[in-house]
């Protein structure tokens, strides 16, 4: 049967990133389904009736939901593709899984204050906190690497993803504060991540220039002051 | 730093997300040391194993740390792989049972924990939510005997350890489960007939007087 693959999600969503790196990495053929910003199709709330949110998976007819589970369901059906993406070790697979935990829980809310500061001081304050909570980061990488360009070791894997999809957000927030998210005195190891994760084929494909994501950015915090 | 060998866990009596991982563990039949945490006064073994959330449960396999309940539980679950799978094979049955314990996640306890906190109207809005939560999990129960299917699973597990609190829940709040959600407590009956789900789940009454002992320390009006 021929694989029916569609991907319902918008270009700039960081989640959505991570599904498109990781059908990527695997060499799936999907169809983009781009929602529109500020409402949301018929497709979308029937698929995710739950939570109505992107990006929303559909497989041959059946829907899957959640980034790191539709990550984690690419990994496992296209199992013979690519990279494998979760480490096959069971102490890494968790140490990718509670950092990326981290990421969503604790350090994305963070950064989420720069976007909101409504003055550039505002959000160079933000911006330290959120800078701050990467910190942990760099031993992470240095544990799980081993060596390696990525946390996956040698090719992109769970963690990169789960962090690497920010990317694109991290240097709008950059551009907006003048500060650099990945110092390369203070996180040597993060910083060279994020050079090869940016310029990597699986992601440089899908991932929208920074101006875009600035444009963006200042159009979610009109919203959000009006 | 010598590491100690062995499988120890790092939990606290009553909390279902430490159940999770014990049901998990009995389930494999693993040996552990079983270390209970005073969670008003936190010991330097827990804040070191887990500095990052300072919670528990951690599990300690060969003195390597592995926080969050259902990370622990996939992590047991790939260790001791020859015995009692909790995920299923199929890769839409695990992204099924994924996306169900994450929802369970994000819902139920703090839910749950509004129905012994608040009062009035903001108490009937917590008990409505909560409710829709299981019902929207009964739905998805249908008419099969687990989650998992025939056999019990990681979905099973994730939930169980809240069925202890429904007594609890249903005195403060002022309604009966069985007459919400019957088929939720009819799977609930079959999965304490599993020993390692009764021999975990906590005595519901000591549940209920537990949560009366929060209300008392948060000062939350009976």
């Amino acid at each position: 049967m021929a694989e029916e693959v569609k991907l319902i999600g918008l270009s700039m969503s960081m989640f959505v990133i991570r599904v498109k790196i990781a059908l990527n990495l695997k060499g799936v053929k999907y169809e983009n389904l781009e929602e529109t910003f500020g409402s949301k199709s018929e497709v979308l709330l029937k698929s995710n009736p739950i939570y109505k949110k992107i990006p929303v998976l559909i497989h041959n007819g059946k829907t899957i939901c959640e980034s790191m589970i539709i990550v984690q369901y690419v990994d496992d059906v296209w199992s013979g593709a690519g990279p494998s993406i979760v480490p096959s070790d069971p102490f890494d697979a968790a140490m990718a899984r509670f950092w990326s935990y981290y990421i969503d829980d604790k350090w994305f809310p963070a950064y989420g204050e720069v976007m909101k500061g409504q003055t550039r001081e505002a959000k160079i304050e933000a911006a330290k906190e959120a800078i701050a909570k990467l910190q942990p980061l760099e031993e992470v990488f240095q544990k799980q690497s081993k060596g390696k360009d990525f946390f996956g070791g040698d090719t992109i894997g769970y963690l990169d993803i789960a962090l690497g999809c920010y990317l694109g957000w991290i240097k709008a927030a950059e551009k907006l504060t003048g500060l650099e998210f990945f110092d390369k005195s203070e996180t040597p190891l993060l910083a060279a991540w994020a050079e090869c994760f940016y310029s990597n084929d699986a992601v440089k494909c899908i991932m929208p220039d920074v101006d875009e994501f600035v444009e963006f950015a200042i159009k979610i915090q009109a919203k959000l002051n009006a | 730093m010598a590491r100690e060998k062995g499988v120890v866990l790092l939990d606290f009596w009553v909390s279902p997300f430490g159940q999770r991982v014990r049901i998990a563990l009995a389930e494999k039949g693993v040996d552990y040391e079983y270390k209970e945490q005073d969670l008003f006064n936190k010991s330097e073994h827990l804040l070191k194993s887990n500095p990052v959330y300072k919670k528990i449960p951690v599990l300690l396999h060969d003195g390597k740390p592995i926080c969050e309940s259902l990370i622990i539980v996939q992590y047991i679950d790939e260790v001791w792989s020859d015995k009692a799978p909790l995920l299923p094979d199929e890769p839409l049955a695990r992204a099924n049972a994924r996306f169900w314990a994450d929802f369970i996640d994000k819902k139920v306890y703090e839910c749950g924990t509004r129905l012994w906190k608040l009062k009035g109207e903001e108490q009937e809005a917590a008990k409505k939510e909560f409710v829709e939560i299981f019902k929207l999990l009964q739905g998805e129960l249908g008419d099969r005997k687990f989650f998992g299917g025939e056999t019990f699973g990681f979905l099973d597990l994730a939930l169980v350890p809240f069925v202890a609190w429904f007594y609890a829940y249903e005195t403060f709040a002022k309604f009966s489960m069985d007459e919400e959600c019957p088929k939720i407590v009819a799977w609930a009956k079959r999965c304490m007939e599993r020993e390692s789900v009764s021999k975990t789940l906590s005595d519901p009454n000591k549940v209920y007087e537990f949560v009366l002992f929060l209300k008392e320390k948060f000062g939350v009006e009976y």
